[in-house]
Formats: C-alpha cells, sequence, structure tokens
C-alpha cells in the first residue's frame, strides 16, 4: 500500500469517526451528570436538517454549524424539563425524543431533497500541514474534525481536573448527597443535558455538511445509537472515546471498502458488523464489574426530586 | 462540663418554638432548645420522634413553618446548607453522604469553598486527621473503606471547615464499641477547644458518658431538658419512651446437649459474589432447636452474604455445607428450603422482604406461595391466588403482632418501619417455622415494636424451633440470644455464651481480633 492509499483511507476513517466522536463526547457529559439521555439519534439528525438549512438559507457552512449547535442544544432543552424539571422516565422520554427528531427533520427537511449541499472547506494550517504525511493527516482537515481533538482533551481536563468536573461527577455518582452538599444538582444536569445537546447538533451539522453534502431523511442510519454504545465501550472515560470512534469508523469504512473490492460478504453483513462490534465489546467490559462499577455513574437514569 | 461552667456560659444556638408540618403530621411541634459554646449536647429520642426532621431545619435541606431559629442571639433563617456552613455549622450525617466512586480527597474537597486548589486538599485533610486522631488515606477509593473509615471522612470532611457547632446523627450506630471511644476522645478534644456538639442519639449509656445537657423528643415535641449525669439510663429511657419497657422473658440457658440439630452450617466458604462483596471463610456452627443464635458484627463483615448462603438466595458449592435437620440443603433453591419448613426474613424491608406497592395480604403471598400452595393457591397448575384465605392470614397477623395500620388490606409501602417489620416476621411466625433464620429485625423500629419483636423472637423459639438473628445491636442480642458469633472479615468467632461474654470481648472480636486474644 503506498503512503497516498494509507493517507486516502485515514482520511475517511477520520470523517467517519469525528461525528461519533463528538456526540459521544457530549453524551458522556450527560451520563456522567447522572442523566440517561437515548435521544442523541434524535438531537442529531435535527442537527443535520438544521445544519443543511441554514447553510442553504445564508450560504455560510459555518452558519449552518452555528445553526446546528443551537437547534441542538434547544431540542435536548425539552428532554431537560421533563426529565428534570418534570422527573419524567429518562429512557421513555430519550426514545420519544428520538422519534420526534427523526419525524420533525422529515418534515422539515422535505423540501431539501435532492439540493446540491454546501461542503465545509478544509482548513490548511500553514507550515504544520506541509509536514510529510502527518500534516496532510492532522493539519489540512475541516474545522469540525480541529474541534472534535480540542474537545476531547478539554472535556478530560475537564471532567478529571477541575473541579466544576468534579462537581459533574458527583452530581452522577449520588445526588442526594451532592444536594445535600448546596449543590444545585438539576442546575448542574440543566448544563450538562444542553452540552450534550448542542454536541450531538454539531455531529449531526458534519454528516450534512461534511460527509455527504446534502439532506436525505434519516441521514444519521443509527450513528447516535454508536455514540451511545461509545459511551459505555469507553467506560466513561473521554480519551477511551476516541479509540472507539476510530475503531467504529475503521469498521465503517472497511465495509466500503470490501464492497468496493467485491469481496464475497453480504452488504447487509458488513453494514450490521459496528452494531456487533459494540456488542460484543459491552459484553466484554461486562465482565470486570469492578472497574465497570468504578466508573459508571451510580445514578445514571435516576430522577432527582429536591426535599420538600 | 466544668471548665464551659467556669468561663462565662454564651449561647450559640437557640430553636425557639420550631414547627415542621408533613401533611397531616407534625414532625416537630413548637421545639425550644439551645446550645452554649464549648458545649455537647444531646438530642434524643426515638426513630421517628422528629430529631432528623429539626437537623434538617438546622442545617438547611428543610425548611421550618414555624418558629425561629438564633445563632449568637440574631435570627437567620437558613436557607441552604451553604448558608448553614457560612454561619459555622457542620454536620456529619447518619447515613453517609460520601461519593463511593471518588476518592477521599476528592470527597473532601467537594465540601471546602472554590478557592481551595484540588491539589492542596490531601496535605489539608491529612494535617486535620493527625490532628485529632483520625488516620486516613486520601487516596483511597471511598466506595474500598470499611464504614468506620469513612465516618473518619465525614468528620475530617466537616472539621476542615472550621465549624463552631457540629452535629452528628447516631454516628455510632455502625461502630463497633472500640472505635466508639476513638470517637468520644476526638469529640472530648473538640469541646476542649470550645467547639459545640449536637449530639443525636437514642443510645443512653452514651449520652449520659459524653454529654454536658440533653433534650428529650417524643412524637415531636420536647418532652423535657435535663442534664445527662443527673440521670439514670432508665430515668433517660421513661422520658424518651412515655412508658417504661416491659423487659422481656428470656429462655434459661438450659445446655441440653441432646437437643435436635436444626441447622448445621459446616466448613462453609463462597468467594466474594459482586465488586463490594465479602468472601465467607470457612464457617461452621450448629443451632440446636429451642435456641436463639445471634451473630453479631459490623455491617458489611460478610452477614449479608451469609443471610444470602443459608436462605438459598445464593446455592452452595458443596450441598454439605448447610443441614437442615440432617438434610443437606446446599443445593437446594429458597423455595424447597422454605417448604422443609425454614422461613427467612431478609435485612431491607422494600425491595428484598416486600413490595412497596403490593397490599399486605400480596406480600403474604410472596413468602408463602409456595410452602402453603394448599392453602393460597387453586386452579391447578394455573395457580390462583386466593384473596380470602390471604385476607384471613392477614387479620391473624394483624392480631398476634398488634400491626397498626389505615384501612383493611393498604399498601405495605404506607406503613411505618415497626409495623411493616410486624407483618413481614409476622407471616413467617404464623407458619411455626421450625428455623427462622432474621436479618436485623428490629433496625429502625421504635422501642415498643421492637420489643415486642423479639418477644416473638423467644416465644418461636420456646416452642421449640431454631431462630438465628443477625444483628449489630449488642444490647438485643445478649438480651435473646443463648450464644453469640461474630462476623469479621467473612469469618465467624467461636460462638461465645450470651450470659457470661462481656462487651469488650464482642467488641475486640468485632474488629477482628480472634477467639484466643479477646478472651
Amino acid at each position: 500500500m503506498t503512503p497516498e492509499i494509507a493517507i486516502a483511507i485515514f482520511l475517511t476513517i477520520a470523517t467517519a469517526a469525528t461525528p461519533l466522536l463528538i456526540a459521544a463526547l457530549g453524551e458522556l457529559v450527560v451520563e456522567r451528570s447522572g442523566v440517561l439521555n437515548l435521544g442523541v439519534e434524535g438531537m442529531m439528525v435535527m442537527g443535520a436538517v438544521t445544519g443543511f438549512g441554514a447553510a442553504q438559507i445564508t450560504g455560510s457552512a459555518y452558519l449552518g454549524l452555528l445553526a446546528a449547535i443551537i437547534c441542538g442544544a434547544l431540542f435536548s432543552l425539552l428532554f431537560g424539563v421533563l426529565t428534570l424539571s418534570l422527573a419524567t422516565n429518562q429512557v421513555a422520554t430519550g426514545l420519544s425524543l428520538t422519534l420526534l427528531g427523526l419525524g420533525a427533520s422529515g418534515m422539515i427537511g422535505e423540501n431539501f431533497i435532492g439540493l446540491p449541499g454546501i461542503k465545509l472547506k478544509a482548513i490548511e494550517i500553514p507550515l504544520l500541514s506541509d509536514i510529510p504525511v502527518i500534516g496532510r493527516l492532522l493539519f489540512a482537515q475541516d474545522l469540525i474534525f480541529y474541534i472534535s481533538i480540542l474537545l476531547t482533551i478539554a472535556i478530560w481536563y475537564f471532567v478529571f481536573k477541575t473541579r466544576a468536573g468534579l462537581t459533574l461527577r458527583s452530581v452522577g455518582d449520588n445526588h442526594t448527597s451532592a444536594h445535600a452538599l448546596g449543590i444545585n444538582v438539576l442546575k448542574v444536569r440543566y448544563l450538562a443535558v444542553m452540552f450534550g445537546g448542542a454536541c450531538a447538533g454539531l455531529a449531526g451539522a458534519h454528516l450534512s455538511l461534511v460527509y455527504t453534502p446534502q439532506w436525505t431523511e434519516n441521514m444519521t442510519a443509527g450513528r447516535g445509537w454508536i455514540a451511545l454504545a461509545l459511551v459505555v465501550f469507553a467506560s466513561w472515560r473521554p480519551l477511551r472515546i476516541v479509540a472507539g470512534a476510530y475503531l467504529f469508523g475503521a469498521v465503517t469504512i472497511a465495509q466500503f471498502h470490501a464492497q468496493a473490492q467485491g469481496v464475497a460478504i453480504p452488504s447487509q453483513l458488513l453494514s450490521s458488523l459496528p452494531y456487533i462490534a459494540t456488542i460484543i465489546v459491552l459484553v466484554l467490559i461486562s465482565t470486570n464489574k469492578r472497574m465497570t462499577m468504578k466508573n459508571t455513574p451510580a445514578s445514571l437514569g435516576k430522577p432527582f426530586v429536591p426535599d420538600r | 462540663m466544668a471548665a464551659s461552667e467556669i468561663a462565662q456560659r454564651k449561647q450559640l444556638l437557640a430553636v425557639e418554638n420550631l414547627t415542621k408540618v408533613f401533611g397531616t403530621l407534625k414532625a416537630n411541634d413548637g421545639v425550644d432548645f439551645d446550645i452554649d459554646e464549648g458545649e455537647i449536647h444531646a438530642l434524643l429520642g426515638e426513630n421517628g420522634a422528629g430529631k432528623s426532621t429539626l437537623v434538617k431545619m438546622l442545617f438547611g435541606t428543610l425548611q421550618p413553618d414555624g418558629g425561629q431559629i438564633l445563632w449568637r442571639s440574631k435570627p437567620q433563617i437558613i436557607t441552604k446548607p451553604s448558608f448553614a456552613r457560612q454561619l459555622g455549622i457542620g454536620m456529619v450525617f447518619q447515613h453517609f453522604s460520601l461519593f463511593d466512586s471518588l476518592s477521599v480527597a476528592e470527597n473532601i474537597a467537594l465540601s471546602l469553598d472554590a478557592s481551595t486548589p484540588l491539589s492542596k486538599v490531601s496535605e489539608e485533610a491529612e494535617r486535620v486527621a493527625d490532628k485529632y486522631g483520625l488516620s486516613i488515606n486520601a487516596e483511597a477509593m471511598v466506595g474500598d473503606l470499611s464504614v468506620g473509615e469513612r465516618q473518619r471522612v465525614e468528620i475530617i470532611r466537616c472539621l476542615l471547615q472550621k465549624p463552631n457547632l457540629i452535629i452528628l446523627d447516631e454516628p455510632t450506630s455502625v461502630l463497633t464499641p472500640q472505635e466508639s471511644d476513638r470517637l468520644f476522645e476526638t469529640l472530648e478534644t473538640l469541646r476542649s477547644e470550645g467547639k459545640s456538639i449536637l449530639y443525636i442519639s437514642h443510645k443512653l449509656d452514651e449520652v449520659k458518658r459524653l454529654c454536658d445537657r440533653a433534650t428529650v423528643l417524643r412524637h415531636g415535641k420536647v418532652v423535657g431538658h435535663c442534664i445527662p449525669a443527673d440521670e439514670t439510663p432508665s430515668s433517660l429511657a421513661a422520658m424518651m419512651v412515655g412508658e417504661s419497657i416491659h423487659t422481656i422473658r428470656k429462655v434459661a440457658d438450659e445446655t441440653d446437649k441432646n437437643r435436635e440439630i436444626v441447622l448445621s452450617v459446616q466448613n462453609l466458604s463462597q468467594k466474594p459474589t459482586g465488586p463490594f462483596s465479602t468472601a465467607l471463610k470457612d464457617i461452621s456452627f450448629d443451632v440446636p432447636a429451642g435456641e436463639v443464635f445471634g451473630i453479631a458484627g459490623v455491617a458489611g463483615n460478610g452477614q449479608f452474604e451469609l443471610f444470602e448462603a443459608m436462605s438459598g438466595e445464593r446455592m452452595q458449592k458443596d450441598a454439605a455445607m448447610i443441614t437442615f435437620r440432617n438434610d443437606p440443603i446446599g443445593h437446594k433453591s429458597i423455595n424447597e428450603r422454605r417448604k422443609a419448613g425454614a422461613a427467612f426474613s431478609p435485612e431491607e424491608r422494600f425491595g428484598h422482604a416486600a413490595i412497596a406497592t403490593l397490599s399486605l395480604a400480596d406480600n403474604i403471598l410472596l413468602s408463602r406461595h409456595a410452602s402453603d400452595a394448599n392453602v393460597y393457591l387453586s386452579g391447578g397448575i394455573l395457580k390462583i391466588a386466593k384473596p380470602s384465605a390471604l385476607r384471613k392470614t392477614l387479620s391473624r397477623i394483624v392480631e398476634t403482632m398488634d400491626v397498626r395500620k389505615s384501612g383493611e388490606n393498604p399498601d405495605a409501602g404506607t406503613l411505618s418501619g415497626g409495623n411493616l417489620q410486624k407483618v413481614i416476621l409476622g407471616r413467617e411466625f404464623d407458619r411455626q417455622p421450625s428455623l427462622l433464620i432474621v436479618d436485623q429485625p428490629t433496625w429502625g423500629v421504635d422501642a415498643g415494636a421492637a420489643a415486642r419483636i423479639r418477644q416473638s423472637l423467644i416465644d418461636l423459639s420456646k416452642s421449640g424451633s431454631a431462630v438465628v438473628v443477625i444483628s449489630q445491636d449488642l444490647d438485643e442480642l445478649l438480651e435473646m440470644c443463648g450464644r453469640i458469633a461474630v462476623m469479621s472479615e467473612g469469618q465467624m468467632s467461636e460462638p461465645q455464651q450470651a450470659s457470661t461474654v462481656t462487651r469488650e470481648t464482642l467488641g475486640l472480636l468485632m474488629g477482628g481480633a480472634n477467639a484466643g486474644q479477646a478472651a
């Protein structure tokens, strides 16, 4: 394999992995606060359609991104009001959010189908992008790629090294104790949920502005669910999410290449590979209970209702 | 006391006419008391007397419906815990409010103000820990610590905020006698530094030993203020309960070797069943008919796992590890064990012994559907429940155990802890089991109900059944049992005769000393 082909393959893997990475990082913050938002798929697809539409209207892919982020955050706010203020069941509410997002995006995007999209341009960083091989790999990408890398490091630092991150983890571990210490549990959770929504919106915009710059109904195609699985796969640790996202990205790309090479494997089996990998990984990590319990936010999915 | 009397008495906190109403229940009804600087003040009362409600109002997690709180003679409205801390009120909770998945240092950091950098917290914590003789490892994960160590973390966390008033809620309920002694030394050091302590307890000897003054609560009202040193434990108890509790008639110690062995546990070992579970190590003991056998120990030393093994929630490697009336039952399920005449009552009332959202009659069926299928089920393989039979049993239990409830057949969740426990145990007594194994029979139960439950357990043993009681309450075990064995780190001590064993010996065994050292 020549270096050119290797670089090309890496670039396609990075493109497939970036939306998974961003959506999963957002959901990690949400789950670290003790909230399980199963609506990632719905928030992503809303981000995708909003990003595409805003870019069409304004003519700017960057304004499209911004709109997608705001849309994701607002859409997750709906989930926040229901599960946090009204203490509804998080699983049921999250699933409804996904269904609502898929339906609403289809309706909003009806007139976008078939329109040529606006692709987010790559930004070549001067000097760094001239470095052989690495320069092309890391420093001649689109804005969302750079954001995904910075976001990983920032979230790792935030969760494990800052006081605010400690507060976030404490709320996810034991909300009753956190409340007794005077931490505003619901405020922390609202912020986390909206951050997760913003990330999912951005991840969705990556699909409609970078990955395949167009709008098709249901274009997230299950990536929101993979992002959710990734959080568990990474046992709620940000750096492991990078490994997982790129692994799943690679599996997706391998599937296209195998089809192009005419490998005699049914395409349905190949496209189900990421999900099969997710299941295997879930089985593997759940065997080490101690590690899982150490990292798993103990109040995940439990509604918090303050004392009278 | 002497020191604080010589120094001028200076009032730190006063509570006037404080009232809190939940629905129709007056949890606190016009409560008055005050605390001076450098005083250890006891708040005495039974479970449900309103102690926790009062404390929550002092600490700002609940708002009073009436009355006022004076801090250094100035009225204050304590809106939230952070404001209480700002005033100088610190709190050590009864059910520790620690975060299991975080380290000791991280737990402490959370309660310090944001100006302390995270990197400095360990250092600061260890300094305070050394000063008051509270040894801890700041890097350890809290989920791995023992209950005593967790309490130390709580106390250090509280002390780092430099409070003037420290509230301790039932601090010794989970400690060995030796650990309690260490705690008292720490508290006395704090008093000598002029700090005030509000000490909430229902243990009379502790209050008498440690506290300068006491306020006694009953049914949400203050029934008296007193100086514990001038009272006797029984006069304090009478104030607390409002009536004298009848003493239990214990079975005479018969060392009749010919009695049938009902339960025999032989070389029972078991690996830990989960990350926070204790391994059982080579446990052997026999319980003859007519004996109440006690198992003491600090929580988390394998009692829960031993209960699971005996009840059949977890089966054994080797069927002969547990024998019930000469029948190896190690491979038998809970229902098979029940059918053979054994009965079990676990510690957790909700989710394990009973289901809160089911009616009492339905809850009776839960433990007796297999052992008394012919009474409660009809329709052959359809197994249709017979509500009339269940209700009849319920009314029998209600009468014999004196259960107080609203309505004829209410949901289990509507009963108070003590009344629900009477139903849970009553449904087992009602079967006249030849073996009853019960975990924490009177945990969180008021004194009157507890006395009744203990008497019923003794009556069952008198009628020829074997009874195994797992409890953290030494007084209860000494009162009821023929012999008492102690669990420590999954091992069981030699059983001790309850009539001759000293509390000190039991305390040492709880702390892990072997029987030879302890005796």
